[in-house]
């Protein structure tokens, strides 16, 4: 087995990979539509969504709508240059595998 | 080799969950058909108010102007309302339909992606609907028609970018028949006919063969 360079550790989760998704093409997301495009449950969900924020991959950002707290999550530059690259692993992974 | 079809996995997640979030993918193609169904009814009411039985020639022109050459208000109210009452009819059959194919998906319809869908459709519409105004304000009646396919292919295609990618192809053949209707202004009920139902049919068939039964059959 070969050492598998440029893949990214942290996006090992399918969890972890579909944040990122959804962050990279839209502004910002808030919790419950990330929770029901994923399809997880709350607790799932938020302990990706911390392990993202330690690696500074996403920004929480909190705010009130009306009278409801509402929190969403936005990429940083850093998430999506990591992401990116993991995108470019796998692409050369799946070439040079054919 | 499970390596590899992981990775594949993976571009498949990636690739859903882009899709799923910007997207609002769940409209339905019966929609389209029953609009397309509604306007040809409604192209049909027009034909013979306009016409009576007996006539066979499809230039509207001299239909809507008297031989003084004012617009005859009352030919012109009955378009109107036959007009509107097709639009009315269709945006709430295309509701209920894709209202149901939405929740049987377990999606919701109101999300970010259909926000921006109707956002990005109703601007070229409302601009649309003020020009038409404007024509007729300048009795340029024969133009209206034309005018409401051109910009309502404007809208299909600026919608195009947050629900089925298809639905491009739509506004572009809309546009190219309200050109082609605006160079011909007397048949710009044929043109409608052509655009708002044939159209509409054809591509609501084939969005519901490609992506409908699939989902009701699953």
């Amino acid at each position: 087995m070969s050492v598998i360079d440029g893949l990214n550790k942290a996006f090992d989760s399918r969890i972890r990979l579909g944040i990122m998704s959804v962050l990279i093409v839209n502004d910002s997301v808030d919790f419950n539509t990330l929770k029901e495009t994923l399809d997880v449950t709350d607790g799932n969900l938020a302990s990706h969504i911390t392990a993202l924020e330690k690696l500074n991959y996403l920004k929480v950002k909190k705010q009130f709508i009306g009278k409801k707290p509402n929190t969403s999550y936005l990429i940083t530059t850093a998430g999506k240059k990591a992401f990116q690259a993991h995108l470019n692993a796998l692409e050369a992974l799946l070439k040079s595998s054919k | 080799m499970t390596e590899h079809k992981d990775r594949l996995n993976d571009l498949a997640e990636i690739r859903l969950m882009m899709e799923r979030s910007s997207r609002f993918l769940t409209l339905s193609g019966l929609s389209g058909v029953f609009a397309g169904i509604y306007a040809l009814i409604g192209a049909g009411a027009a034909h013979f108010y306009l016409m009576g039985s007996g006539h066979m020639s499809l230039n509207y022109y001299d239909r809507v102007r008297d031989l003084t050459g004012q617009i005859n208000m009352d030919v012109l109210t009955f378009c109107i309302l036959d007009a509107l009452i097709v639009l009315v009819l269709s945006l709430v059959t295309g509701y209920y339909f894709t209202r149901k194919k939405t929740y049987k998906s377990n999606h919701k319809m109101w999300n970010a992606a259909s926000k921006r869908m109707l956002a990005s459709l109703s601007i070229p519409l409302v601009a649309g609907g003020l020009y038409c105004g404007i024509l007729f304000m300048h009795g340029k009646v024969g133009l209206i028609a034309p005018a409401t396919l051109i910009f309502y292919g404007l809208a299909l295609i600026s919608a195009g970018k947050y629900t089925l990618d298809e639905i491009k192809y739509l506004g572009v053949l809309e546009i190219v028949l309200g050109l082609l209707a605006s160079v011909f202004p007397g048949y710009g009920l044929i043109a409608w006919a052509l655009g708002f139902g044939i159209l509409h049919i054809i591509y609501g068939l084939l969005m519901y063969n490609k992506y409908d039964r699939k989902a009701v059959s699953e």
